[in-house]
């Protein structure tokens, strides 16, 4: 077994393992700090696939801006393992039935697809900063100056909404 | 790697995803769900981004398998912008409720 697939086996069963420990959690600062753990393992990912750019915006955005937002609204709402909604446990059961045949559903249909095509690991210069910047102001350079506008509308809503009155 | 991996892999995290937001009721949780099955979408975009950086096409386009990738770029753009609006909104129904209990949520009026 090569060192790729050992770190490609490493990283899924932390990412999946961190997924379902997220989901379990009964208090809600845990599940913040779980799904970060599941970030920093698809960013791993990323960098196995040698897509730099994204592994690092990946720790950036998500990790370091997001999931930072998160804590501080659970904080702010002071909410803990005691203010967890009260549980239905026949809801509960069905849910897990259902994801469970839809998992099942997609991963038999995976398993007879036709076959296989290799994943360039480690080498290739798709995902450097390089080629993506000058992919992404020649393309899409409308795309990302839309972008901007979506921002300044999302600041300017959650202004609105967040305004105490 | 095979390609079916990245994308067994991208599904269990989309379906673990799924049943999270059908069993919690906390709607903190539930909007992490969703930030989760986003994520599994775009682990899969980089993955088949990179299976086409070895196809034939892309030795005559250089920027062939870096669209999947601009275009991850641009989720965890819109991600971003709705996180803001979204946790702007709970707070509003925690103000108004008390509680992120989405069970309370059930009716339009009153």
């Amino acid at each position: 077994m090569s060192i790729t697939t050992l770190a490609f086996i490493l990283l899924s069963v932390m990412a999946i393992g961190s997924a379902v420990m997220m989901i379990i959690s009964k208090s809600p600062v845990h599940s913040v700090l779980w799904l970060i753990v599941v970030f920093f393992a698809i960013s791993g990912h990323y960098v196995l696939l040698n897509a730099q750019f994204l592994a690092i915006v990946n720790i950036i955005v998500y990790a370091g801006a997001i999931m930072v937002l998160f804590l501080f609204v659970v904080m702010l709402m002071n909410l803990n393992a005691e203010t967890e909604p009260i549980k239905n446990y026949r809801l509960q059961l069905i849910g897990i039935v259902s994801g469970g045949s839809l998992l099942l559903v997609l991963l038999s249909a995976l398993m007879r697809a036709g076959q296989q095509q290799l994943v360039e690991m480690k080498v290739g210069d798709a995902g450097l900063i390089n080629v993506l910047g000058k992919t992404l102001f020649t393309n899409y350079v409308l795309p990302f100056e839309i972008s901007s506008v979506l921002f300044l509308s999302a600041m300017i809503g959650a202004v609105v909404i967040g305004k105490k009155d | 790697m095979d390609i079916k991996a990245y994308i067994a892999l991208a599904l269990t995290l989309f379906t673990i995803g799924v049943i999270g937001v059908l069993v919690r009721r906390n709607a903190i949780i539930i909007f992490m769900c969703v930030e989760l099955m986003l994520n599994a979408v775009n682990l899969l975009l980089v993955g088949f981004s990179k299976m086409h950086a070895i196809s034939p096409a892309a030795k005559a386009l250089p920027t062939y398998a870096s669209d999947a990738q601009i275009f991850v770029f641009f989720i965890m753009v819109v991600a971003a912008a709705e996180v803001s609006v979204g946790l702007a909104i709970i707070v509003m129904m925690y103000r108004n409720t008390h509680s992120v209990d989405v069970n309370f949520l059930n009716r339009l009026k009153n």
